[in-house]
């Protein structure tokens, strides 16, 4: 099964070691100034978000059916077996339909480059390759933020509900939202409180533009037979027309 | 330019021939140029004001979309005159393939613009994802280029009297065509496509599952327009005389195509309970009221019949709906996300600059075209004469 992280906004501090610790994995700067930034962007991948009494963390949502793997031209994003959703950068042509598709608008773009490419949280997938915890998870004082076996974090998720369900409200965000997502939020309030978007179908989004896609050789096999039989009747109608009008004109 | 003295009635011509349209022709040129400069040098962020919020701003929403669409005429007449075989169009027709192959030039022009990696659009050839829109929107594109290209060589041809590429044009004509329209049919809706996957960010006044049949329907709706917007200017521009029947005609369809697409539109709203949206009083209900306006007007007015003395009332008709259908697109593309999203994005005056620079181009490559290419002439003798 694949894994998952587990966010749990009750015991989350607002230290931010997870986003010191992100930085450093993908060498990129960090310093007081873009600590107090509250998105995400080129040079930040993950963000602790002040909202109200709770902190709320923002990452890519590793989805099980991924829009960007679905809508991209040059599929330069992966969703793996182990649960991360991987981007080739060397694929990207920089249309950034992942984005604008993105029902998380996760994806974040280099723009003050001159050859800028998409960046993403890949859920530590190299560390995860070699059976270690996402370096968000190890830096996490407070375990807020677990990572493991997605169904384990679902039960663990479960638990944490019923033994204290005056502390939580009352769900899990991640396991339906947009297919179902690899990164599981538990909250004190409301998900929209967080951040999250709200009227987000609990379906996955790719089969919307599939289920057009898919009648694409139907339309191009039949429509041009179709025509082809237009073109024929159209012409022939007038050859015949003429054949008519000329007596001689049959005959040879 | 030249300082040294010249008689006075050569610098009077010179004078007059530096005509208004020049100057701003010149103005927007250069304004696109300093524009183009700044995005190679300094990238997206510097010339544009998207952002990871709203990344497809004007150049996707306009030059791409709207682009595509005003360039469907070609595959329209190429459709009535090849394939339905409706003759007593063919002088409008060859105009009509310059058009759309300008079109869609400029189309991948301002992608070269919009693409973080202008470099690589090539990629898509080798590498390929079938469950994109965007995989076979640009397959479809590169394709239709290819099948214009050969549409419009012809006239290439017919100029420099070649006769022999002529014959194995003609010889692969019929494939020609229908691959033509087939790959607009295609593409078209596919552009409409492209929002489907974003049901939580467009608004529900655009957001709808037909979005490709609409994206279609009003495609070839533009597609007539801008014949009948392109002939009018022609006409008054290099002095030939209006084709008036033939537009009349293209009027005529142009109003059921367009009826079908506002009938389309209301019933598909009505049925998913959208309709009650447009009572709201916000800015994005004003611009469906004023995309819908600028659709219906034309209809009524071609459909009263009040246009068969008055080409110019044709003619506003066309401009009418060409307005309709920009405002149709840029809502899906722009305003219509920003309604629900709250991204915040106003075009900076370089993509407006480049955007414009397009269009210059546009209008004028097609009247050099015009001036050097046999455009307006009737094909080749005996082929026009059993018509009608």
């Amino acid at each position: 099964m694949a894994n998952a992280l587990l966010f749990d906004s009750t015991l989350c501090v607002g230290c931010k070691a997870c986003e010191t610790a992100c930085a450093e994995r993908w060498k990129l700067p960090y310093n007081e100034k873009i600590a107090e930034e509250q998105t995400l962007s080129d040079h930040k991948l993950t963000v602790v978000q002040t909202r109200g009494e709770s902190y709320a963390r923002r990452m890519c949502m590793h989805c099980a059916d991924p829009t960007c793997a679905s809508v991209c031209p040059v599929g330069a994003f992966t969703k793996t077996a182990l649960g991360p959703v991987i981007y080739d950068a060397s694929k990207c042509m920089g249309c950034r339909y992942c984005m604008f598709a993105c029902p998380f608008q996760v994806p974040v773009y280099e723009w003050g480059s001159r050859t800028p490419k998409v960046r993403k949280c890949d859920q530590c997938h190299d560390r995860q390759m070699a059976g270690k915890v996402t370096a968000c998870t190890e830096a996490c004082p407070t375990g807020a933020t677990l990572s493991g076996d997605r169904d384990a974090m679902i039960a663990e998720a479960r638990k944490r509900i019923a033994e204290n369900p005056a502390g939580y409200y009352p769900r899990i965000y991640g396991i339906q939202e947009a297919g179902g997502t690899g990164m599981l939020l538990l909250s004190k309030v409301p998900f929209e409180q967080l951040g999250m978007p709200k009227n987000l179908p609990n379906q996955p989004l790719p089969p919307l533009t599939w289920n057009v896609l898919s009648f694409v050789p139907d339309i191009a096999s039949v429509g041009s037979v179709l025509l082809g039989g237009v073109y024929w009747l159209t012409h022939r109608r007038e050859a015949v027309a003429q054949a008519e009008r000329q007596p001689e004109g049959r005959l040879s | 330019m030249t300082t040294t003295a010249l008689p006075l009635p050569r610098l009077d011509s010179l004078w007059r021939r530096i005509s208004i349209w020049r100057v701003i022709f010149y103005a927007i040129m250069a304004a696109a140029l300093y524009a183009a400069y700044l995005r190679a040098f300094h990238g997206l962020g510097s010339v544009s004001n998207l952002s990871d919020e709203f990344p497809w701003g004007i150049w996707i929403g306009f030059d791409v979309l709207c682009g595509v669409g005003l360039a469907a005429g070609g595959f329209t007449l190429v459709a009535i005159v090849h394939i339905f075989h409706i003759k007593r169009y063919q002088p409008i027709l060859r105009p009509a393939i310059l058009t759309a192959f300008l079109g869609y030039l400029l189309v991948v022009v301002a992608l070269m613009f919009d693409l973080g990696r202008p470099d690589r659009i090539w990629h898509p050839l080798v590498m390929w994802n079938p469950r994109s829109v965007m995989f076979e929107v640009a397959w479809c594109v590169m394709l239709y280029n290819t099948v214009l290209a050969l549409e419009f060589a012809p006239v290439v041809f017919e100029r420099m009297q070649w006769r022999r590429p002529m014959r194995i044009i003609q010889f692969i004509s019929p494939p020609l065509v229908i691959a033509g329209v087939i790959l607009s049919t295609l593409h078209q809706s596919s552009l409409g496509s492209l929002y489907l996957i974003v049901p939580s960010k467009l608004h529900p006044l655009w957001y709808s599952p037909l979005l490709p049949l609409l994206f279609y329907i009003s495609a070839i709706s533009v597609g007539l327009a801008m014949t009948i917007f392109e002939s009018w200017h022609s006409s008054r521009a290099f002095g030939k005389q209006l084709e008036w029947p033939l537009l009349m005609g293209l009027g005529r369809l142009l109003a059921v195509v367009l009826g079908v697409f506002l009938v389309m539109r209301l019933m598909d709203l009505s049925r998913r309970h959208a309709l009650v949206l447009a009572l709201e009083p916000r800015p994005e209900v004003y611009l469906f009221y004023i995309e819908m306006f600028l659709m219906a007007a034309p209809v009524l007015v071609l459909l009263s019949g009040a246009v068969a003395t008055r080409p110019r009332l044709l003619y506003l008709c066309s401009v009418s709906s060409i307005l309709g259908f920009i405002a149709n697109r840029l809502n899906v593309s722009v305003t219509g996300i920003q309604a629900v999203t709250g991204a915040s994005y106003v075009p900076r005056w370089t993509e407006i600059a480049i955007t414009m620079g397009l269009i210059a181009a546009g209008f004028a490559i097609f009247r050099l075209a015009a001036k050097h290419l046999p455009l307006f002439e009737h094909a080749p003798a005996g082929n026009g004469r059993e018509s009608t």
